[in-house]
C-alpha cells in the first residue's frame, strides 16, 4: 500500500468532508473534531455517492418513547437509499453483520516529511511549513 | 481537483436498451400556468388545490429526504429535482445508456382533487406541460395520459385528445382513489384507454381521503411506504372480481412501484377462495391467477431485496419473466440503480426482457 497526499489539512475543516481520487478509486476524507477518516465512497449496498450524504448521529431506543441521541455528526447517511455507515470504522448500521464500506488509513503529516518521501504527491503541491491529510491505499 | 465519481455510461457487458418504466419529471405550477385558462389560473391562486385528504397542504408525513429525492439528484443550475432535461439526461439516461423512459408525473398534476372541473384542467394542462418541457425535446422520453380519475368523463375526453399522438404511452392513475379501482364508474377510462391502445398504469399514492390501513392512519412513514403494496392488492382483487377483464379482455395494468414479492401469494389467496365462493362473482369465469398473469405487468422498482436473492427468482417465475418490467423511480431516494438492481441469477435473456423487451412490446416502443 502506497501513502498518497490528498489534501492540506486546512482544506478539510472539522466537520466536513472531501472526495479526493486515491489510485484511481473514489475516497471521501471526513474530518471529525480534528480526526481523519477515509472510506471508499461507492455505497456497498446500491453503489450511491457517499460524499453527497448528510451526516447525521445515533438514534437508539431501549424502549418506545425514549431516544437516546449520540455521536452526532459521525455516521454518514448514503445519498441514495439512507444506508448508514459509522464513519470511524466503515461499518455498515443497516446490516452490521455483513456490510462494510471500505476504509483507508489517514495520517496528518507535517510537510517536512512528505518531502522526504516515499509519498505519492505527485497531483499535489506540498511545501514544508504545511501539515496534509496521507491516504493509505 | 475533479474526480469522476461515475463512469459517463455505466454500461454493462450486454447492450439492454433499458426502458426504464418509471421517471417523475417536475412540472411547477409556472410550467402548467400556459396551459391554464386565466379563470382556473385566478382559482388556483386563490383556492389552491384540494386533494381528498383533510387539511393536507404537503404531504401527510415527512419522507425521509426533501422532496423524497436523492440528494445528488438537485439540478446544480437550481430547481427541484427532476425539473431539468439536460441534468436528467446526464444522471439517468445517458449515465445508463437508455433507449427509453416512461415518465409518470405526481403532484402538483390535480389528480384526485376534490373540485372535478379543476382536476380536469390540471390534468390537461399536466399532459400539455410535459410534452412542451420533456418529450418535445428528448424522443427517448414518453408522456403520460394524466386524467382526473374521480371525473370519468372528462378523463374520457382527456384521453381520447391524446390517442395516437405517440408523444403518450399510457393512461396515468394513481392507486389511492375514492373507490376501489375495479367499480363501474371508472370502468369509462379503461374503455378509452383500450380504444386508444394505450396500457393503463396505476402508481401508488394520490389522496383517497381513505385512511390507508384497516385500522386508520399509521404513525411513520415506514409504514406508509409498505402500505402501498396492500392498496395495490386490493385494487387488483377489485378489478378482477368486478368482472373488469370479463368485459374488457384485451385491457392492459401496469402496477407501479409497488414490488412484487407479494403478488404470488395474493394470486394463491384469490384462487383458493374463488374456486369455493365463485357462485358470488359468476361473471367472473376464469381462476384470479389467470387475469393476472394476462392483464397486469409489473415494475421492478423498489426491487425486492431478499436474503436469499433466489426467492425473488422463485416470485418472478411466479409472475412470469414477460411480465416484470424495469424502473428506477429516477429522482427519488429509493432510486434503484439498473445495473445492480435486478438478482445476479438471472439469465442474459431473462435480463433483456426485464430490462427492454417487455416494455417495448407493451408500449409499442422501438
Amino acid at each position: 500500500m502506497a501513502k498518497h497526499v490528498v489534501a492540506a489539512a486546512g482544506d478539510i475543516p472539522p466537520g466536513s468532508r472531501k472526495l479526493v481520487e486515491v489510485n484511481g478509486r473514489a475516497v471521501v476524507v471526513f474530518n471529525l473534531d480534528g480526526e481523519f477518516f477515509a472510506l471508499n465512497n461507492r455505497c456497498p449496498h446500491k453503489g450511491g455517492s457517499l460524499c453527497e450524504g448528510v451526516t447525521t448521529g445515533l438514534v437508539l431506543s431501549d424502549e418506545p418513547g425514549t431516544y437516546d441521541y449520540s455521536r452526532k455528526g459521525e455516521i454518514i447517511r448514503c445519498p441514495w437509499h439512507s444506508w448508514e455507515f459509522d464513519i470511524r470504522t466503515g461499518q455498515s448500521w443497516c446490516d452490521p453483520g455483513k456490510v462494510k464500506t471500505r476504509q483507508y488509513p489517514v495520517s496528518v503529516e507535517p510537510g517536512t516529511r512528505l518531502v522526504e518521501g516515499p509519498y505519492k504527491a505527485e497531483t499535489f503541491p506540498v511545501s514544508v511549513e504545511g501539515r496534509y491529510v496521507v491516504v493509505e491505499a | 481537483m475533479n474526480i469522476e465519481v461515475r463512469h459517463p455510461v455505466r454500461a454493462q457487458k450486454t447492450r439492454y436498451g433499458i426502458v426504464d418504466c418509471d421517471i417523475h419529471p417536475k412540472l411547477g405550477l409556472e410550467d402548467l400556468r400556459p396551459y391554464l385558462s386565466n379563470q382556473w389560473w385566478s382559482y388556483l391562486q386563490t383556492y389552491g388545490l384540494r386533494p381528498r385528504h383533510g387539511f393536507a397542504t404537503t404531504f401527510p408525513m415527512p419522507k425521509i429526504t426533501p422532496q423524497a429525492a436523492r440528494r445528488d439528484a438537485w439540478p446544480p443550475g437550481g430547481g427541484l429535482p427532476g425539473s431539468d432535461l439536460p441534468f436528467l439526461r446526464e444522471q439517468l439516461l445517458d449515465l445508463y445508456d437508455m433507449d427509453h423512459g416512461i415518465m409518470n408525473p405526481l403532484s402538483p398534476t390535480g389528480q384526485g382533487d376534490q373540485n372535478p372541473e379543476f382536476s380536469a384542467a390540471m390534468a390537461f394542462a399536466a399532459n400539455e406541460g410535459q410534452v412542451e418541457k420533456w418529450t418535445r425535446h428528448e424522443p427517448r422520453l414518453k408522456s403520460s395520459v394524466v386524467v382526473p380519475y374521480e371525473n370519468p368523463e372528462a378523463s374520457v375526453d382527456e384521453i381520447r385528445r391524446r390517442a395516437g399522438n405517440r408523444d403518450y404511452a399510457q393512461v396515468f392513475l394513481l392507486s389511492r382513489t375514492a373507490e376501489a379501482l375495479g367499480r363501474r364508474r371508472y370502468w369509462p377510462i379503461y374503455k378509452a384507454a383500450m380504444e386508444a391502445g394505450l396500457p393503463v398504469g396505476i402508481h401508488v399514492f394520490g389522496y383517497s381521503g381513505w385512511a390507508m390501513t384497516n385500522s386508520g392512519w399509521p404513525s411513520f412513514y415506514i409504514e406508509e411506504m409498505t402500505e402501498h403494496a396492500t392498496g395495490q392488492q386490493a385494487l387488483v382483487a377489485s378489478m378482477i372480481f368486478e368482472g373488469l377483464f370479463e368485459q374488457y379482455r384485451d385491457l392492459k395494468v401496469v402496477l407501479i412501484e409497488s414490488g412484487f414479492g407479494w403478488l404470488p401469494a395474493l394470486g394463491w389467496r384469490l384462487d383458493k377462495h374463488w374456486e369455493r365462493m365463485r357462485d358470488e362473482v359468476p361473471h367472473v369465469k376464469r381462476p384470479p391467477s389467470e387475469y393476472l398473469r394476462e392483464n397486469f405487468w409489473v415494475t421492478t422498482q423498489p426491487m425486492e431485496e431478499a436474503e436469499e436473492p433466489e426467492h425473488v427468482v422463485d416470485a418472478m417465475k411466479w409472475i412470469g419473466f414477460d411480465r416484470i418490467l424495469f424502473a428506477s423511480d429516477y429522482p427519488h431516494w429509493d432510486f434503484d440503480d439498473p445495473v445492480l438492481a435486478l438478482p445476479p441469477s438471472l439469465t442474459e435473456q431473462q435480463r433483456a426482457m426485464i430490462y427492454a423487451g417487455n416494455a417495448k412490446k407493451l408500449y409499442g416502443l422501438s
